[in-house]
Order: structure tokens, then sequence, then C-alpha cells
């Protein structure tokens, strides 16, 4: 048999519940945050915004956070799903049931949001890190962006596909640790994420509308050294 | 018989193969009508004279099949895309031409006849089983509660056909997955009274490459299981059970 020839590699059972575990601490929580952040620029404007951008940053060991809470999380979650991702034989059109759906748009949502984070973060975060722009210019940058049409499609796509794929996961999450066993539970889980997945991608749209705002153009450092006093 | 069903012919696609190593092609049948016919029926036809849709003299179509009456889980086949019991696939309630082909998911010996031989092996290495041996008698196990004894009746109603794995998208020639009717015999022999003493080693091995973690939850095996058991119930309640021996070895309980 296959699997007995694989002593040396780590037992895929836990190298996949740990994908798993990943997916929803630390990376699920930090999508949410992320969706409550730039919600604030839509509720509060971009004073809102910036404030929490500002708080955001205040956090004790912030880069630490972000090495362990969020990168190394995201690498391993996303070139191990990946593997996940293309090991399946997807076939929709013989068996045309919902979840089989579902499981392969989890597989394309994946994907698409690998790229699309990889992307978007090594426009912003890896910017600031090169010294190329500010914490305090991104809201500025991330309107120029999205003034283009076609980057504004685009930034739709992605938070739409990470919005499934993390609500999609929290399903498959409750059902691959064992919390819901019987379909009625399953069931009720599914309307459960789906109604977080239209909630969520909403926010993230008014979000990124928001920034859109004529507001959000000129630099925002001004803004910020009056936060900070 | 009436003229017009007399007249009448099944029209058959068969995806055919002459052995392992040999390449499917596709042959067409047409055989007389005759009422309440199933799939195997119309094989057997073909077999008594096998002559191809274009007239051409052919080698009868090789199937296997036993029980004729959906219990032996040997004459499973896809059948207009879906995989089930050819025993069961009555002619009247198809859409034709009917298309046959092997579960390729298997490896196929010749025709739709195809190897099950993983599925023995996977039950083998999760010990699908009740150990009762010992060097003395040791007496009448514990009762099973009735209530209990229902729902594992359900499980028991597996016979290893493979439909399920047919139709799992995460069993294939890139995976290593046993697939979902081991995984559900496992919770079987674990939930009975005397199999469960042995239910952690059950565990360890479905804990293992090619086990429980496979499963992609698209649930096509409920879908497609022709005893209708909960094979995904029994998925997530094996997901239970490891998650709990998980952390109880962790925490050295």
């Amino acid at each position: 048999m296959k699997g007995e020839h694989s002593y040396m590699k780590l037992n895929s059972f836990y190298s996949r519940k740990l994908h798993s575990l990943l997916g929803v601490i630390p990376l699920g929580l930090f999508l949410v945050e992320h969706m409550l952040t730039n919600y604030e620029a839509f509720s509060a404007g971009k004073e809102g915004f910036i404030e929490q951008v500002v708080w955001l940053n205040s956090l004790p060991l912030v880069l630490f956070l972000e090495i362990f809470g969020i990168w190394l999380p995201l690498l391993y979650h996303g070139v191990y799903g990946l593997y996940i991702a293309f090991q399946a034989k997807h076939n929709v059109n013989n068996y045309g049931y919902v979840r089989n759906h579902m499981f392969m748009w989890q597989r394309i949502t994946g994907v698409i949001t690998l790229i699309f984070v990889v992307w978007h973060f090594s426009d912003t975060r890896l910017q600031v890190a090169l010294g190329n722009i500010g914490h305090e210019d991104l809201a500025a940058h991330m309107h120029n962006t999205l003034s283009s049409p076609i980057w504004f499609a685009l930034y739709i796509v992605g938070i739409i596909a990470a919005s499934f794929h993390f609500s999609n996961g929290m399903w498959s999450f409750l059902v691959s640790w064992g919390i819901t066993v019987g379909p009625r539970a399953q069931r009720v889980s599914s309307y459960i994420w789906m109604g977080v997945f239209v909630i969520l991608s909403v926010l993230f749209v008014l979000a990124l509308t928001a920034f859109t705002d004529e507001s959000f153009a000129f630099s925002t450092l001004e803004s910020v050294q009056n936060q900070l006093g | 018989m009436s003229t017009e069903t007399q007249n009448k012919a099944i029209k058959f696609v068969v995806t055919r193969q002459e052995d392992q190593s040999s390449k499917p092609y596709k042959e067409e049948f047409e055989i007389p009508y005759r009422p309440n016919m199933n799939v195997i029926g119309a094989l057997m036809e073909v077999q008594r004279n096998p002559v191809n849709a274009q007239g051409e003299q052919t080698t009868p179509v090789c199937w296997e099949s036993n029980c004729l009456e959906e219990v032996c889980g040997a004459c499973s086949m896809v059948i207009n895309g879906k995989p089930r019991q050819a025993c069961t696939a009555l002619v009247d309630k198809l859409e034709q031409p009917i298309r046959i082909e092997p579960m390729s998911t298997f490896p196929v010996v010749r025709d739709v006849v195809i190897d099950r031989g993983r599925m023995f092996e996977s039950l083998k290495r999760v010990k699908a089983w009740i150990p009762i041996d010992g060097t003395y008698d040791l007496g009448p196990g514990p009762r099973m509660a009735e209530s209990k004894r229902q729902w594992a009746y359900e499980l028991s109603k597996c016979m290893t056909c493979g439909v399920c794995l047919e139709a799992c998208p995460n069993v294939n020639e890139k995976t290593d997955f046993m697939g979902p009717a081991p995984l559900s015999q496992v919770r079987l022999f674990n939930a009975h009274p005397t199999g469960e003493m042995n239910q952690e080693e059950r565990l360890d091995t479905i804990m293992q490459d090619g086990g429980l973690e496979g499963c992609g939850n698209s649930q096509n095996c409920v879908m497609s299981c022709p005893k209708g058991i909960p094979l995904t119930t029994s998925i997530a309640a094996l997901n239970k059970d490891t998650t709990k021996q998980l952390f109880r070895k962790w925490l050295g309980m």
C-alpha cells in the first residue's frame, strides 16, 4: 500500500488537521478582523478607518503577531491547500449535488484567494516593509487602486472568493472536527455559514466602495499625525 | 407480446477494454426489447448473440454478478453516468442509449469487470472484524442496546460494492484515501460492545496516511450509496472520535 512507504514524512492526518485548524485560528479570525477594520472606512469614514489602523499598529509585538498570526499560517494553509486542491478529481457533471459543488468551489475559491492575498500583500504590506509607502499612506494607495474599474472588479472577485472560502471552510471545519455530526446539524450549519458568507461579502463590498470616496484621495499622513497628537 | 414491443430495440453503448493495459473503446449494441429487463439481462442477450449494432461479430461483454438482488455488490458499474448495481438498473427506467462504463476508479480487468481488491485490503487494514478468539472460553460478550443495534444494523448493510469510492472526488490515482466504505465499517465495529475493546487501534489506523483526513466533505458518497448508509454521518462521528483520541493522547490521558 502506498501509505506504508511514507514513514519519513509527517503523518498526513496531522498535517491536514493543522491545515484545518490554521484556516480558522488565526486566519479566519484575521479575515473577520480585516473586514471589521475596513468596514470602519464605510461606517466612520477616513478618520474612523485611520483610527483603527493606528490602534492595530499600537498592538504589542505587532510584527510578531503578523509573522506568527498571519504570514506563517497563511504560507502553510496556502501551500498545503494547493496540494489538497489539485488532488481532487472534480465530478460535478455526474454528481450535481449541492455539497459536491461546494466542495469544488471551496478549492476554486481557495486558489483565487491565495493569488489575491499574495498580490494584495505585495501591493500593501510588503511596500510598507520595503519603505516605499508608510502605513498612513495605505488608505490613499487603496483609493488610487480602487478608482480603476478593473482593479475594483478584481478586488470584488478576491474578497467574495475569500469570504466564501472562509464561510464554507467553517462548515467543513465543524464537520472535520466532529462538531456537526448528523445531517440536520450539517444542514443548519450550511444555512448559518451561507448567511455569514453573504454578510461578510456585503460588508467587504461596502468597505471597498467607501475607499473610492474622494476623501481618501489625498495622503492621510496629516490625519495620522493629528490622531497621534 | 404485441408487435410494437417486438420491434422495439434497446440501444446500448458499452465502454470496453480488452485487458488491464489496453485502451478503452466504445461499442454499440442493439438488442430486442423485453418488458421488465434489467441491465444484466441485456448483457446476457449480448452474450448469447455477440453482434454489435453494426452487425459485426464481436466478443461478448464481460461483467460480474452474483446475487441479482442488490446485496452482493459484484455487478457495480457506471450506468448513464452514475455508479450503481446493474441488477437493479431496470431498462424501462433508463434513458437510451444506455451508457455502460466500468467503475474506472478501480483497476479495470476487462470490459466492466473491475478489481475491488483495494477495499478488502482497507477492511483488513482497519481490522473490520470482532476479535473473539482466546486461549480459553471468554464467555458471552456484553449486550448491545437495541437503540444502538438499530443504527449499527444500517451500517452493516455495506456490501463493499465500491459505488461510494467511484463517486468520491478524493478517491483517485493522486491520493491513497481509502474511501467512505471502510471508514463506516470502523464506526460499525467500534460501536459493537466487543469490537469497542479495540476501538483505539482502529482509530489509530485511520489517523494515518490514506485514512480519515482524505475526506473532503463532497458528500457524494451518501447521495450515491445504494443501501442508503449514512456514510457522512459515520465519517463525522469518526472525526469526533479521532479528535477526542488526538487530545487524549496529547494530554496523556
